[in-house]
This record gives structure tokens, C-alpha cells and sequence, in this order.
């Protein structure tokens, strides 16, 4: 939601309503700020501390028992160690999907905002449309398009893509497919929404300056869209990299990504110090992909 | 030869758009499908005979149709809080300066570059250690926690686009502050508030992660989703995911026929 | 109609030593002048000299920093926008998108609890031809029309001043002529005083009674239109209000009822009543049309004065044509000759002796050091021949 966060406020409206320079309305933003602040804080912030805190108990403990806080940094590293194959699968996944994303998703957006005309609204809305049915109910259709019996795979048996036995379902194809699919509307909106202010005057003007159509849109339409990119790109991998369903309902435990040890970490084995050890590194992991690559794309002003 | 050339490098981009949306509906048409269908054992997927029993009887399984009951309970709840919360903070953050604006910001953003499971186990380890016990509210609580920031971004957006010099106007015309808050400023951020709380609904309905984390034994329908996927899932699960569909679309093709005409009037 | 105004008390409006500042910026700058009830009075200036900031702290959009805005003999300096007898027509005139035109017309009654609108609102409809109108939303009406809703929502309230914001600036050229005589006749129709406040010198002339010229938060000059386009007290309002020639010049007092100076060399005199300054450093102007061009200095008539110089451009801009003389010390001064068909044109590259009745110059302070002042100023001229 980076680039959708900062819509211009502040600094782009004229003058500020003379009831918010007069002084008896000092105290009313902070009035209206307090119910939602403290919910976030509450509910999000103190959590986070929470969860801190839980990473560096003593491993030792149990639900049952108690956990004593022991500032074990140990359980880091332990935990690095035990699911680290888990952590890159859930990277890799994560990138091939954005991978296919991007191929999928430029064209899509780009045809969008500038060839589609008068029916760009009705396009646009047919990107959303598919998320108005339940995450999970999609991707378990996944299942039946995927299915041993189902044409895709005899297609592909057929055509001597699969072996005989060859199948897509519980395979990492299937899960990479399944990451590409949920996230995909994520990566179109904000690239079409600066695609959409691509003046196509700039590409006559660019070509009327000698450049042949894929240098035009090697030097003037990517480095134009390159916010709408970097915010795209962003609320694709996070959600994608963290993402644990298709893992468990396209795949098998050999394809699991960090999120079903995570799951299974608070959920079924109780071992807290483990799952928040697991969830850090994960935020971790993705702040850190996240900045180098915004420093990378070189926009830090979608943030 | 060079004519249908041209044609198809005019054409090749919107047909690889189409492609993609066709990926994009193929799993839609799959679940409609599927709501028609007659499986031929629980845990088969494929598609067997045709019936229209499961939109004859979408509560034949009964659980499925409580944990949709509790869905939209919790997704109208949770709508109402973050939507009260979201709007006063957007007005707050527009139209007003004050002390620690980028400090809020901040906490207003991280919400959203924050993976699910990282919030859903956070919040689990609160509950746990605060000793609460999960359940309905605390499912509410943690909804409203990741909509509130959804409502801010789609207010703000509506507020920062309205010009402030309609409500000087409203003053210079001897309405008083409530006055032209109530008569002008309202009435022009009610679609955004509108907006922002269908987005928040339908975040709250269809959240899984953070839900799973913390609804203890409580089953909202992607919970209920999520448990069937492992014993088998009834086909009534399609009639619910089809019927989303088409309410959700019902919803954006009517406000876009409004939107439509008032522009033809206009 | 004409009832309208009279059931508002009588009153002046006067702003006393009114300052605004912004930070370090001082925006107005200790600004007192009188509107006297039921004239039409202008302020005009390029953006950022204040003028809008000093019709917000008439309207209540905006508090002064200091000094009063007396309505009559009350200061309502310091009273809500929506507590004042003040209405406002705002630049690009801020219709209510939601409301219907009728309904945004009747805005300001029914805030101040009036039941019964409908005559008035259909009476003021009419008056600025928009009978019929009042079921249409806002966008559905072309400029002009939203402008007439604007001021018909303003004065349906009857303001004792009506304040109006660069009210014609969002109108082509040729709907703004319209839109000047039209507003003109409303203002003599209802007797409310005006405020007009704009950038537009033509559009300050054509309707105001008075203009105030305002540079940097100050009133550098206040007059008649007229009075201040003959006779501009300082060089600011020489070149802002139309086009003057501006000679550097020395002069060393009256003698005689005129104020001999010396401008490069040349010696030439203006009348006493004529002169802002009659010693020292000064300007000596003479407006573009009030120069006449002739081929030799043995044409010109007894008693006028007269530079030699070198015709470099001329502009046909239909009723006139625009010449740029430059003289033997470099300046180039404009010349506007009327195409009365009287003499052919002066082709670029001929001699030529501009002359002018010293009855039409003036004299204005200069700060000493500053150079000739012509317009349009122009780097250095192409293809003059020297």
C-alpha cells in the first residue's frame, strides 16, 4: 500500500480551514487521533514488543508450565538452523512467482492504462473482481484446475511436457503458480495507476527523437513507472514471501515455506520461542530485502 | 502481409492482457462450476455430475453456514469500529497540524508492509501472556486493527482531493463550523467513507492468517475452509464463493451505473 | 431590485493599519484605506502582493496579525466568517458539487433560518439570467454560468460588501468583457459595495471607481482609474497599469512653472503640476501613445519635445502599430500608432524623431544609480542597425 499511502496531504492542499489556525481547536486532532492510535498501538505495536519478548524466552518452557523470559538470543540461530531450508524456499518461491508476475502483470497494467480506452474502467474492475470470492476458495480451485485428471495436465502429458505419471499438483510448479495468481492484483493496481499517468506524447516524443520502440520504453516508460513498480513489486513479495496457504494446499510438506513452520510452530507444536524467533527473522529477512531493494530501485519517496 | 503485421502489433499487447485475465478468472469460473457439481467422493476435486442441490440446500452442511453467519458478524463489526476510527484519524491527519504527524504516519503504515503472520502471532502472544482468551472479540479486535489503516489511506485520499475552499465558502455563507461540516464536508467524504468500508469488510471476511492465530475455537468461514480442505470439502463451499462473487460485482457494476449517469447528466 | 441594498445599515468600509504576517513573510504590510458604501473598488496587483490575503481578513478566512476592519463604525476584525454582513464570490468560485443550483444558491438563507426561499432565490436567478436553471448541478453549467451562481449565491444574502476573488479569471477573454459589463450593471443595480480584487489592470479600469495599485503589501497608488493611468505616481505603477517609457533624468528644480531636466544629454522640461519630484534623481515618462513618430526633427510641431533614434521592430496588431525606437544612448522606447490610415508604415531600419506635448509626460521619483526603464525590455536587440 506504499505508494496508495501517500496520496499527496499536507503539503498539496491551499490554505488549511481558518477552524484549524484558530486556537480553540488546538486540542481536536489529537482527539480524533486517540481511539485509532491507541487500538494501533494497543494492537500492533505492543504486540510486536510481545512477540520480542517471547522470541527470547527460555525454550525450555511450555505453554503449560510457563515461560520464563531468559533473553535466550540462542533460539535465533537455532531456529535459522533447523528451518533454513523452509526460509529460502519461501524467498525463492516468492521471487519466481514475482518473476512470472512481472511478465504477466506489466503488459496487463500497461495495456490497462493506455490502449484500453473506454473500457478501461470495466478491465479494471475485472483485475479486482477475482479477489470478491474467499482467498481460499480460490486456491482450492487451483486444485481441480491442476488435478492428475484434470485437461491442463493431460494436455501436458500429451504433448510430452509430463511423463506419463508426470503431475502439477503438489509440485513447487503449483505452488509457484498459486503465489503468482493471489498476489497478481496487487502488483497490477499500483502499475497501472502510474502507467495510467504516462503521457503517450512522451513515447511519439520519444520516438520522434530517434528511438526505436523498445528503447522508448527502455528510457522513458520503465523509469516512469518505476514508483507504481517499486510499491507493486513491494505489496506483491511481502504478503507472497509470508504466504503459507498455497504452500499447504497446492504443495506438500516438501514444498512448506516459513509460514507453515510457523504455523505449526504456535499452533500445533506450542513451541512459542521458536514460532516468534521464526516471525522476526521473517520481518527481519523482508525489511532487509525490502530496503536493499529500494535502494536499488533508487524511489525511497514511495515509502 | 504488412497490414495483418501492424494489426498484430497493434493488437499483441491487449491480447496478452486478455490472456492474463482469463488466468485471473479461469479459478472463478472453476469455483462456479464446482457449485454445480455433484462430487463423487469428499475428498475428490474433480468435477463428477451436474445438480443444483448445493444452491437448492447452501445449509446442508450446517457449520459452514454458521461459520459464514459469524463472518459477516465479525466483518460488520469490525467495519463499523475501523471505519469510525480510519475516518476520524484521516481527518485529523488532513486537516489539521499538530505535533508528531510523522510519528503517526508511521504507525498508520507499518500495518500494511507487515507480513499477516507477523501481526496474527504477535497478537497471539499478547492474548496469551495478557491471558485472555481468544475468541469472537478477539478475532474483532485484531480485524479491526489491520482495517483501520485501509480506512485512513482511502479517507484520506477522498479529503485531500476535496477543496478547501468549498467550506470557507459554506462559512463565508453563515454556516457555522458543525454547519458546514455537517452540509458540506459529509456529504462530499461519504463515497470515500463508503468505499473504505466495503474495503474494510471485505478484508475482514476473507482474512485467514491473522484469524487463524487467533480465533481459539472459534470457525469463521475461511477458517471453516481451511479445517474442511484436510477431512474434505463440501460443494456448498463453491455456492458461497460463487454468491461473494456476484454480490461484490452486483455492488461495483451498480455504483459504476451511478457514477455513469450522474456524469451523463453532468 | 434596486430595494436590495438599502435595508443594510449605511456604513464605510475601512481597514486600519491592517498587517498580516506569515512567519517572517509579511504579506500585508500596515495597509489603511477607506471603501466608501456603494462604490466599486478594485485591488490590483501581480500575485503575491497581498491583495487576496487582505480580502481573507475582510471575508474572516484569515486573522490579521494586527489592526481592525471596521464595517461602518464596528471592527469585525476579529468575528467568524459566518457572523459577518460579508459574502464572498470565490476564484473559481467554490460551488457545492452536491448541492443543486438552486440549492446553492439558497445556501446562506437557509443557514440563517429562512423558510420560505424560493422567490428570492428565483428572483436573483433571474437577475443573472439563469431562469430555470436551478434543478442542474454545478457541473453541468459552462464557466460563465457557474461564475453568474456564485455571485447570485453571494447577493442573494445582501452583504454590505461583496467580496469577489479574481471572479473572471477562469473565463475566456471574450465571456470576461461579457461578464465585466454584466457584473458593472448588477453592482448599479443593487448598490452593495464591491471588493474586486484582481491582476487584470484592463479589467480594474473598465469596472472599478476606484483602484488601489498594490506592490508588496502596500498601496502605491490609490485614484480614479483614469487619474492614475495619466498621472502614475511611482514607476511601479507606471509599468504595471498599461506601458511607459521611463528616462533616466536629473532635475534641478522648477523654474517657471515647469521642471526643466537633462536625460542623457537632451535637455527637456514638464509641467510643474505634472512633476512627483521637481530635484534630483527622477524619471522622466511618457506613455507609448502619447509618442508620435515623423521622419525628421524639422517636423515637429512648436512646442513639443523630441528623441532621435532608429526604428528596430514594428508590430501590427491591428488598431495600432507598435514600434520599437532605439535611441542614439541605446534604450529602445515603445511607440503605439494609431492605424488611422493617416501615414504608411515606417519600415525597421529608418531614422525616425518620436515626439510628444509636454503635457502628457511626467516626472517620478528615481533611486539614484537606476537606469532608463522602457517596455517591454528587451537583451540585446537583433539586426538594429547602429
Amino acid at each position: 500500500m506504499s505508494a496508495l499511502a501517500h496520496v499527496p496531504t499536507g503539503s498539496g492542499q491551499p490554505a488549511t480551514p481558518p477552524a484549524a489556525r484558530s486556537g480553540r481547536y488546538r486540542f481536536l486532532p489529537y482527539l480524533l487521533l486517540l481511539p485509532g492510535a491507541a487500538w494501533l498501538f494497543l494492537f500492533f505495536a505492543l504486540p510486536l514488543v510481545q512477540l520480542a519478548a517471547a522470541s527470547l524466552y527460555d525454550p525450555s518452557g511450555s505453554l503449560a508450565t510457563g515461560y520464563a523470559l531468559t533473553w535466550a538470543f540462542g533460539n535465533y540461530p537455532d531456529a535459522l538452523q533447523a528451518y533454513w531450508p523452509q526460509f529460502t524456499r519461501s524467498f525463492l518461491y516468492a521471487g519466481m512467482a514475482l518473476v512470472l508476475a512481472l511478465l504477466m502483470g506489466y503488459p496487463l497494467a500497461y495495456a490497462i492504462a493506455q490502449k484500453a480506452g473506454r473500457w478501461k474502467n470495466l478491465l479494471l474492475v475485472c483485475v479486482v473482481a477475482p479477489m470478491f470470492t474467499s482467498f481460499l476458495v480460490r486456491t482450492l480451485a487451483w486444485k481441480t484446475i491442476l488435478s492428475d485428471n484434470g485437461w491442463i495436465v493431460g494436455l501436458l502429458r500429451d504433448v510430452h511436457l509430463l511423463g506419463p505419471d508426470g503431475r502439477l499438483l503438489a509440485t513447487p510448479v503449483a505452488v509457484v503458480l498459486g503465489l503468482t495468481y493471489n498476489f497478481l492484483p496487487f502488483l497490477v493496481l499500483p502499475l497501472y495507476a502510474s502507467l495510467e499517468r504516462l503521457d503517450y506524447r512522451l513515447l511519439e516524443a520519444a520516438s520522434d527523437l530517434y528511438a526505436s520502440p523498445l528503447r522508448a520504453f527502455r528510457k522513458v516508460t520503465l523509469p516512469l513507472s518505476m514508483p507504481g513498480l517499486v510499491a507493486g513489486t513491494l505489496l506483491f513479495f511481502i504478503p507472497a514471501s509470508g504466504d503459507y496457504i498455497n504452500a499447504e494446499l497446492l504443495g506438500t510438506p516438501k514444498e512448506y515455506m516459513i509460514g507453515n513452520v510457523i504455523d505449526s510452530a504456535f499452533l500445533v507444536r506450542l513451541d512459542y520461542p521458536q514460532g516468534a524467533a521464526l516471525s522476526f527473522l521473517l520481518m527481519a529477512a523482508i525489511l532487509a530485502v525490502v530496503f536493499g531493494y529500494l535502494r536499488k530501485a533508487g524511489t525511497d519517496e514511495v515509502l | 502481409m504488412t497490414r495483418i503485421s501492424r494489426w498484430l502489433a497493434d493488437r499483441w499487447l491487449m491480447g496478452v492482457a486478455l490472456l492474463v485475465l482469463g488466468y485471473l478468472f479461469l479459478p472463478i469460473a472453476v469455483v462456479a462450476g464446482l457449485s454445480f457439481n455433484r462430487p463423487s467422493s469428499r475428498l475428490s476435486y474433480d468435477f463428477n455430475e451436474f445438480t443444483l442441490d448445493n444452491w437448492r440446500r447452501p445449509c446442508a452442511t450446517s457449520d459452514m453456514c454458521d461459520a459464514v453467519v459469524r463472518s459477516v458478524q465479525i466483518g460488520f463489526l469490525a467495519t463499523v469500529v475501523a471505519t469510525v476510527l480510519g475516518t476520524l484519524m484521516a481527518f485529523a491527519l488532513v486537516r489539521h497540524r499538530f505535533r508528531g504527524r510523522s510519528g503517526i504516519n508511521v504507525l498508520i503504515f507499518l500495518p500494511m508492509a507487515t507480513p499477516e503472520l507477523v501481526m496474527g502471532t504477535s497478537l497471539l502472544a499478547l492474548f496469551v501472556s495478557a491471558g485472555v482468551p481468544q475468541g469472537f472479540w478477539t478475532i474483532v479486535i485484531a480485524h479491526v486493527m489491520f482495517c483501520v489503516s485501509f480506512v485512513v489511506v482511502t479517507v484520506k485520499a477522498r479529503l485531500a482531493g476535496m477543496d478547501s475552499r468549498l467550506e470557507e465558502a459554506a462559512m463565508d455563507l453563515y454556516a457555522s463550523e458543525w454547519q458546514t461540516f455537517r452540509r458540506i464536508t459529509l456529504p462530499l467524504v461519504l463515497p470515500g467513507i463508503v468505499a473504505a468500508a466495503l474495503l474494510a469488510f471485505s478484508l475482514s471476511f476473507d482474512d485467514f492468517i491473522i484469524t487463524n492465530f487467533n480465533a481459539g475455537t472459534t470457525v469463521t468461514f475461511p477458517m471453516y475452509v481451511w479445517g474442511a480442505a484436510q477431512r474434505g470439502i463440501p460443494p456448498q463451499v463453491n455456492v458461497i464463493g460463487t454468491a461473494m462473487f456476484l454480490i461484490a460485482l452486483l455492488l461495483v457494476l451498480a455504483s459504476t451505473l451511478r457514477g455513469r449517469r450522474a456524469k451523463r447528466f453532468s | 431590485m434596486t430595494a436590495m441594498g438599502h435595508d443594510a445599515p449605511a456604513g464605510d468600509l475601512r481597514l486600519a493599519n491592517l498587517t498580516k504576517r506569515f512567519g517572517i513573510f509579511t504579506a500585508v504590510d500596515d495597509l489603511s484605506l477607506t471603501i466608501p458604501q456603494g462604490s466599486f473598488f478594485a485591488l490590483l496587483g501581480a500575485s503575491g502582493c497581498g491583495k487576496t490575503t487582505t480580502l481573507r481578513m475582510i471575508a474572516g478566512l484569515e486573522a490579521p496579525t494586527s489592526g481592525q476592519v471596521l464595517l461602518g463604525d464596528r471592527d469585525i476584525a476579529r468575528l467568524r466568517p459566518y457572523k459577518r454582513p460579508v459574502n464572498t464570490v470565490f476564484q473559481s468560485y467554490a460551488l457545492f458539487p452536491h448541492l443543486d443550483i438552486f440549492e446553492n444558491v439558497a445556501f446562506g438563507l437557509r443557514r440563517r433560518g429562512i423558510r420560505k426561499v424560493g422567490d428570492q432565490v428565483e428572483r436573483m436567478l433571474s437577475l443573472v439570467q439563469l431562469d430555470g436553471y436551478g434543478r442542474r448541478r454545478p457541473a453541468q453549467l459552462s464557466g460563465g454560468q457557474q461564475q453568474r451562481v456564485a455571485l447570485a449565491r453571494a447577493l442573494i444574502n445582501h452583504p454590505q460588501v461583496l467580496l469577489l476573488d479574481e471572479p473572471l479569471g477562469a473565463l475566456d477573454l471574450k465571456l470576461r468583457r461579457q461578464m465585466q459589463i454584466e457584473l458593472k450593471r448588477i453592482q448599479t443595480e443593487v448598490g452593495i459595495t464591491f471588493v474586486h480584487v484582481t491582476h487584470d489592470q484592463e479589467e480594474a479600469m473598465t469596472m472599478a471607481d476606484t483602484v488601489a495599485v498594490m506592490n508588496a503589501g502596500r498601496i502605491e497608488q490609490l485614484g480614479a482609474p483614469a487619474d492614475i493611468y495619466e498621472f502614475p505616481a511611482t514607476a511601479f505603477v507606471a509599468n504595471f497599469l498599461g506601458q511607459s517609457n521611463l528616462l533616466a533624468a536629473e532635475a534641478a528644480g522648477p523654474a517657471g512653472g515647469e521642471v526643466p531636466v537633462t536625460a542623457h544629454g537632451g535637455r527637456y522640461s514638464v509641467p510643474v503640476g505634472r512633476s512627483r519630484i521637481d530635484h534630483g534623481p527622477v524619471y522622466l515618462g511618457v506613455r507609448p501613445e502619447k509618442l508620435h513618430l515623423v521622419g525628421s526633427a524639422d517636423q515637429v510641431p512648436a512646442g513639443h519635445q523630441h528623441v532621435t533614434g532608429v526604428v528596430t521592430d514594428a508590430s501590427y496588431v491591428g488598431v495600432s502599430t507598435q514600434y520599437l525606437l532605439r535611441t542614439g544612448w541605446g534604450s529602445e522606447l515603445s511607440v503605439f500608432v494609431a492605424n488611422s490610415g493617416a501615414a504608411g508604415p515606417l519600415p525597421v531600419g529608418t531614422q525616425a524623431v518620436a515626439y510628444w506635448d509636454p503635457r502628457h509626460a511626467f516626472l517620478l521619483p528615481r533611486e539614484p544609480g537606476q537606469d532608463d526603464r522602457t517596455t517591454p525590455v528587451l537583451d540585446e536587440p537583433v539586426g538594429a542597425a547602429s
